[in-house]
């Protein structure tokens, strides 16, 4: 396969998580108007139902249906994926930026708590964040948005230091730019593809602590649907409802491979190197 | 090396400082009164109230309270849980080996999926092995391990009855949970292993060697492999709390004892001191973990300790 090949591959599975990913948020969007079974009614006589025209993915213990819910828990999910990425690209952006930009003894001290930050793995600091905060999907979202900011600390305070030292960033200072404007209009434009790809790959980890939390217990309460409540909620059904885990275990697989390959084509696009690698 | 290890020790110092306040601080970011807070899953009567608030000496200055929350920790004392009433450290002993028991497998089934997967993607570029590989590692990559988990519960346990689903003892309990565990690391492994073994195999000693007329088989092992694992051996290292972020959802899939679950039924019962007592022991096991991986990495790869030592 040549390397034009190659890239269209690339193109392709981009396209069809691209694909993928419009449909989840619009289905996120729209879910409510679109189905036609309340996800919260319970009906004791449908209970345990295997997927059919009536309930195409089954019914669970207490007869509510799984694709409704799988389509409302859509929005819970998507939004503590994508509010847990802002917490953590706003947070990263402040302290990397500042860090970066401003060397010496903030950056110093900075460093020294992302350090001690990243001593925690990002399910135990949510974990402790939860535990500070207390439950719920508001708790789940920021405990995972804050677990990821120092990998966006580290990535862009990396990047500022980089670009720093280009000509074109002394020229401004040179010039007579402020720190304040250098760092915001010179240094941050250039650092911002690959903080665009973390972010979108940040997606993807996001949707799946979040998830996981909801999973433990910590997450919202049943019977709000989420994709990781739902699928807890499953597990002691395994043989006679198999499909009730099935639902919010394939929807969150699916979407984070969506946007997995969406991040890997986002890559090979705007980190240059990978580029001038793909188009030889 | 012995400057390389000190000056690697003398960063660790700081952060594990860091984390002793970190985990000083929950108890005291907690809203409202910490005491009530904390006794708030006990249903605990106004004795107990009082028995915790002067056990705790909260109206102490803060600086008071972490000095003896440190002195108490460098002597393994890190309180008592709420519940059970046991010392915390003792919990954490019952649970530790069976978490370092899982760890270990599930290392053990990343590296051999991942090494194999990876070089067969890597010797085969743009073949259809190595697209099946880096399918079968975006999924993995993909696959929430309690989803994962459950697969496995439903396919080996309950459908082909080949393997019980969850409890403690024996290496046929421990295979799902490692595999579980083990195939989510080898994604990455494998996505890892791959990148980096191209990139060997594009160096000039490569050519020579194949040119020596040496058979691929000894090209690969003996040539290549020990260069391509260096990026692997740092991996490793980092996604080690990846790990043991899989065990803190396995053990609970699989109910497993484990300082995993320890965790989560800590946060669950509000039990404190058992929270911070595990956020602690966790953290501190990070910490060393990375600095045996910095130190090992060193030693695979000479650059490193030499660059470090003359900086």
């Amino acid at each position: 396969m040549t390397a034009a090949a190659l890239l269209l591959s690339r193109r392709r599975a981009a396209l069809l998580g691209a694909g993928i990913l419009v449909l989840v948020v619009g289905l996120a969007v729209l879910g409510p108007a679109l189905i036609r079974t309340d996800p919260l009614k319970m009906s004791i006589v449908d209970a345990l139902s295997a997927p059919s025209a009536a309930h195409p993915f089954g019914t669970d213990q207490y007869g509510r249906d799984v694709l409704s819910r799988v389509i409302s828990g859509a929005r819970l999910s998507l939004v503590t994926g994508a509010g847990a990425v802002l917490i953590a690209l706003a947070g990263g952006l402040l302290l990397g930026l500042v860090s970066g930009a401003a060397g010496g003894w903030p950056d110093l001290l900075m460093m020294r708590v992302v350090d001690v930050m990243m001593a925690f793995p990002s399910v135990l600091l949510a974990l402790v964040v939860v535990a500070v905060l207390g439950h719920g999907s508001t708790n789940v979202m920021v405990a995972v948005g804050v677990s990821l900011i120092p990998t966006f600390v580290r990535l862009i305070r990396g990047n500022v230091l980089v670009v720093r030292e280009q000509a074109y960033v002394e020229a401004a200072r040179a010039l007579g730019c402020r720190p304040r404007r250098v760092t915001l209009q010179h240094i941050l434009p250039n650092i911002i593809a690959p903080v665009i790809v973390l972010a979108t790959i940040a997606v993807a980890w996001s949707i799946i602590i979040g998830a996981s939390l909801s999973f433990l217990g910590l997450g919202p309460r049943p019977p709000i649907p989420e994709w990781g409540v739902d699928l807890s909620n499953g597990r002691n059904y395994l043989l006679r409802g198999w499909w009730i885990s099935a639902g919010p275990g394939v929807a969150i697989m699916t979407t984070v491979i969506a946007v997995n390959l969406v991040g890997d084509a986002l890559r090979d696009v705007l980190d240059p190197r990978v580029r001038s690698l793909t188009s030889i | 090396m012995l400057v390389y290890l000190q000056q690697r020790l003398a960063l660790a110092v700081p952060v594990v400082f860091g984390v002793s306040i970190v985990v000083f601080a929950i108890v005291h970011l907690l809203p409202g009164d910490p005491v009530l807070v904390m006794l708030s899953g006990a249903n605990a009567t106004p004795e107990q109230v009082a028995e915790l608030r002067a056990q705790l000496r909260f109206e102490d200055p803060l600086v008071v309270q972490y000095w003896r929350f440190l002195r108490r920790a460098l002597v393994g004392d890190l309180g008592r849980s709420i519940f059970s009433k046991r010392p915390v450290i003792e919990e954490i002993a019952a649970q530790l080996p069976s978490t370092l028991e899982l760890a270990a497998a599930a290392i053990a089934i990343a590296l051999a999926v991942g090494l194999v997967l990876g070089i067969l993607a890597a010797l085969r570029p743009n073949s259809w092995i190595d697209r099946l590989s880096m399918l079968v590692a975006l999924s993995g990559i993909s696959m929430p391990s309690f989803w994962l988990g459950l697969l496995l519960i439903f396919a080996f346990s309950l459908e082909l009855g080949w393997l019980p689903a969850t409890g403690q003892g024996g290496w046929r309990r421990l295979i799902l949970p490692a595999a579980t565990i083990g195939l989510n690391y080898a994604a990455v492994v494998a996505r890892l292993v791959r990148s980096s073994f191209l990139e060997v195999l594009g160096n000039a000693y490569i050519g020579t060697a194949r040119a020596k007329g040496l058979a691929e088989r000894i090209v690969v092992l003996k040539h290549a492999l020990g260069n391509a694992l260096i990026p692997v051996v740092t991996i490793i290292g980092v996604q080690l709390g990846n790990l043991l972020a899989g065990t803190i959802i396995v053990e609970t899939v699989f109910s497993r004892r484990g300082m995993g679950r320890l965790a989560v039924t800590a946060v669950l019962d509000k039990d404190y001191p058992l929270i911070q007592g595990v956020v602690l022991v966790s953290a501190l096991g990070y910490v060393l973990v990375n600095l045996l991986v910095d130190v090992s990495y060193s030693l695979i790869d000479p650059r490193i300790r030499h660059r470090e030592g003359a900086a």
